[in-house]
């Protein structure tokens, strides 16, 4: 059974759609990464499969189950089952990292206080973050920031984790690092990565499939090879970095200039 | 017009949401911690009780000196303590009570949840099935729920003891004896009215200044205008309320 199942997914803002029949799968042990320019519509995908926002059609399963039916209690109780990383790494400014990533497991499981430390303990070690453990998240550096919201979303030994942009403003060394950091997740542990990410670099080293968005469709669900060999012209303007020619039309143009709609 | 209906609607949607994990939040895996409700009573309850005795005090004494002028023009400044005992505990200990903790808590509330909102943080511990209502909310409520009554009582204590003070000196009576016939003339059912008063402001402060800071968006000049509004608003309310206590005891 796969892990996550999107079904004919439309979503966005008020009436504004901003995705729309977009389908996918994951399967144990798969490192995904979702592609797409800016504007593709890959952070409200993604709120949509982290069960931020409900989709105005479409099904979210998560281990079989609907993410968004029933109560919110019902979805709190469903979204334990995960773990997410967010690009600005979202932890409790007010916590320590260690307290960070031991909230998930205080809050939600009956665990005993010592065995709760020891587990903190271990997914700091993984993260190479132990000896930093007291600090507040205010006093990291964006690449520890973000390492320790991997280190909060595998608290819980999901099968299942999100990471958004995790390369996102970090310098080529470190976001390598994180790469290897990915990749050590899904081999160590076993755990199945989603990474939404418009780095193509970091996506080619550690996808084992890629999706990419465009415009709010999914264009293309297949491997790095396929990407690579993929004659749909989107993909490779995305992949060879290169923009769309616009056609130019001055009576467009200077309507957008002036700010008027007539001309 | 249609703005502020739409904010009380939210308020009131975040106030039920809240009160939900506060009365059922434990029968559903999501309970709320006591270290985080003793944490919030530290803060706005423990903390506030310098300022709140010595307003209260000031209040107080305030109160026995107009109350005496007035009542010298009759002869009968002895009278004084009735007015006290009757005021101070239903009427002026709580309202003060209620602005000072809208001024402290009250902007602290919606800046803290409003910091947490632009930082992701209440998404944060949404997506680790940590409800935020439970998490964040309820503690916050429950802390000023049980806070707020205990400083009105404090209050009570500060602004009888300082007037009485004041007032047997005015008048040269024994402060002991002026302070018993105070106490004899304080009825229980003011006392209670006084300290239901201050448990309403609490919910109304903790609704307002939540609901708001949930509100939160944009950025940094949203945070500071939401913090003023909560502000103006628990303090509008609290009178508003004290108010309405007042022609429901007329009717």
């Amino acid at each position: 059974m796969s892990l996550l199942e999107v079904t004919e997914l439309r979503g966005g803002y008020g009436q504004n759609v901003v995705i729309d029949r977009c389908s996918m799968t994951i399967s144990p042990g798969e490192v995904v990464v979702i592609m797409g320019g800016s504007g593709s519509g890959k952070s409200t995908f993604l709120k949509h499969l982290i069960g931020l926002k409900p989709p105005m059609s479409g099904l979210v399963s998560l281990s079989g189950e609907d993410l968004y039916s029933g109560t919110m209690v019902d979805r709190y109780r469903r979204l334990q089952q995960i773990g997410v990383a967010f690009q600005m790494g979202a932890l409790v400014s007010s916590l320590s990292i260690f307290d960070n990533v031991a909230l998930p497991l205080r809050e939600t499981t009956n665990l005993p206080e010592d065995v709760i430390e020891v587990m903190v303990r271990l997914k700091l070690e993984f993260v190479e973050l132990l000896d930093k453990q007291h600090l507040l998240p205010s006093e990291l550096s964006g690449g520890m920031l973000k390492r320790s919201a991997v280190a909060r979303a595998l608290a819980r030994d999901p099968k299942l984790v999100f990471m958004d942009e995790p390369s996102a403003g970090l310098d080529p060394v470190v976001a390598s690092a994180l790469d290897d950091l990915i990749l050590k997740i899904r081999e160590a542990l076993g755990i199945s990565v989603v990474v939404v990410t418009h780095e193509l670099e970091s996506a080619f080293k550690i996808a084992s499939r890629i999706v990419v968005l465009d415009r709010g469709f999914i264009i293309f669900d297949g491997s790095v090879d396929q990407i690579r060999g993929s004659d749909n012209p989107r993909i490779q303007a995305l992949i060879n970095r290169t923009a769309e020619p616009m056609a130019f039309d001055p009576q467009e143009h200077y309507k957008r200039i002036m700010g008027t709609t007539e001309g | 017009m249609k703005q502020a209906i739409e904010a009380t609607g939210a308020i009131a949607l975040n106030l039920k949401s809240t009160l939900f994990y506060i009365v059922a939040g434990a029968r559903h895996g999501q309970p709320v911690r006591l270290h985080s409700v003793m944490n919030q009573i530290i803060q706005s309850g423990l903390l506030a009780v310098p300022i709140v005795m010595l307003l209260c005090g000031i209040v107080g004494v305030m109160l026995a000196i107009q109350g005496m002028q007035t009542l010298a023009i009759f002869g009968a400044e002895q009278f004084i303590n009735i007015g006290l005992a009757v005021s101070i505990p239903k009427e002026f200990s709580p309202l003060i009570v209620g602005i000072v903790v809208a001024g402290r808590s009250g902007s602290q509330i919606t800046s803290r949840i409003g910091s947490m909102r632009l930082n992701g943080e209440l998404d944060g511990l949404t997506v680790m099935g940590i409800a935020p209502h439970r998490f964040v909310d309820a503690p916050t409520l429950l802390g000023l729920m049980i806070s707020v009554p205990l400083l009105v009582v404090v209050g009570n204590f500060s602004a009888l003891l300082l007037s009485g003070l004041y007032a047997s000196l005015y008048l040269g009576v024994s402060f002991k004896a002026f302070m018993m016939s105070l106490i004899d003339l304080i009825q229980v059912s003011d006392y209670m009215i006084g300290i239901s008063k201050g448990f309403v402001f609490a919910i109304l402060i903790g609704g307002i200044a939540l609901g708001l800071g949930r509100a939160v968006e944009g950025g940094a000049d949203d945070l500071g205008r939401k913090t003023t509004a909560s502000v103006v608003a628990c303090i509008a309310i609290i009178i508003a309320v004290d108010a309405f206590y007042s022609i429901l005891e007329q009717v």
